[in-house]
């Protein structure tokens, strides 16, 4: 048996669940959004091709792209200093479409760390990070990372001592935020490409920290 | 800085300025430039242009004895026409 599932009535031959087919009445704004789709292209406003790959081109955005922004910060300061003044300008400058966002980078110390929450709805940068978690949008994240943070971070297997200070930043209008995680101990020397590695998503949002090389 | 107080008003429809900081004192950690009014933007109409402020609000404002870390803080972005001097 390839997997280990007991709830024999709902599995396919090859031991996987059913999925149930998505044969149920499109809504509102389902039907809106095919209805705008097929009139723009009927009109020749845009073509089939362009909208696939305008979704190809999100879809490839990923944390990669804000990891690789990251590891410069770390290895140049002139950089970190651009990036802090003006986000997006310095983005743009390493070679990244992120097209009109409006980017914040705020820096994690020995003694501040930085939350990024959208207590509204789900604003997230993602022209610099591709699309957001499903956590990052429930009721309980956006709700709880305003009111306490460090619960949520401990959740996270983030567990920050009383002295260190947690500044939440909530995007509730026109800026987008990203976290530069602070430099982990042990990395001198390394190449760029080598501590973008260890630039995860989540230390970006700052649920979460940085790799430290040889912890898994 | 700058101390703002958030105006305390509660209008209908499509606004940016979250309950949780309503009648809270903060200050003004940055201004960020003009935008598009989004309570315009949202409903198709021609926006003026709104001067855009990050506010910083300690824990203790925001949630008196029930704050987790009452020094702990949330950066808010608010609009100029939601924000008054103290």
């Amino acid at each position: 048996m390839p997997h280990d599932h007991h709830d024999h009535d709902h599995l396919s031959p090859s031991g996987h669940p059913f999925r149930a087919d998505n044969d149920t009445a499109l809504t509102y704004w389902q039907q809106m959004e095919i209805a705008v789709r097929e009139l723009l292209v009927k009109k020749g406003q845009l073509t089939s091709v362009e909208i696939n790959a305008q979704i190809e081109a999100m879809d490839a955005r990923s944390p990669a792209d804000g990891a690789a922004v990251v590891a410069r910060a770390w290895v140049d300061p002139d950089f970190k200093a651009r990036l802090l003044d003006n986000a997006a300008a310095a983005t743009r400058e390493m070679g990244f479409d992120i097209g009109p966002l409006n980017l914040i980078a705020v820096e994690n110390t020995a003694t501040v760390h930085n939350l990024i929450v959208c207590t509204l709805c789900s604003c997230y940068p993602r022209n610099l990070l591709g699309l957001p978690p499903d956590w990052y949008k429930t009721r309980a994240y956006r709700s709880r990372a305003v009111k306490e943070p460090r619960k949520v971070l401990r959740e996270f297997g983030v567990d920050l001592p009383d002295t260190s200070q947690i500044r939440v930043h909530d995007s509730t209008a026109d800026m987008r935020y990203v976290v530069i995680p602070a430099r982990p101990d042990g990395t001198e020397g390394m190449d760029e490409a080598t501590l973008a590695k260890l630039v995860t998503r989540d230390s970006m949002i700052g649920t979460g920290l940085a790799r430290v090389p040889g912890v898994a | 800085m700058t101390r703002v107080r958030v105006k305390s008003m509660f209008p209908p429809g499509h606004v940016r300025a979250p309950f949780y900081v309503r009648g809270k004192t903060g200050e003004v950690e940055r201004e960020i430039g003009p935008f598009g009014n989004p309570e315009q933007l949202a409903y198709g109409l021609k926006a003026e242009k709104k001067t855009l402020y990050r506010v910083r609000f300690s824990m203790q404002e925001l949630w008196g004895e029930t704050a987790e870390n009452p020094t702990d803080t949330v950066d808010v972005e608010v609009y100029a026409h939601w924000l008054e001097e103290v």
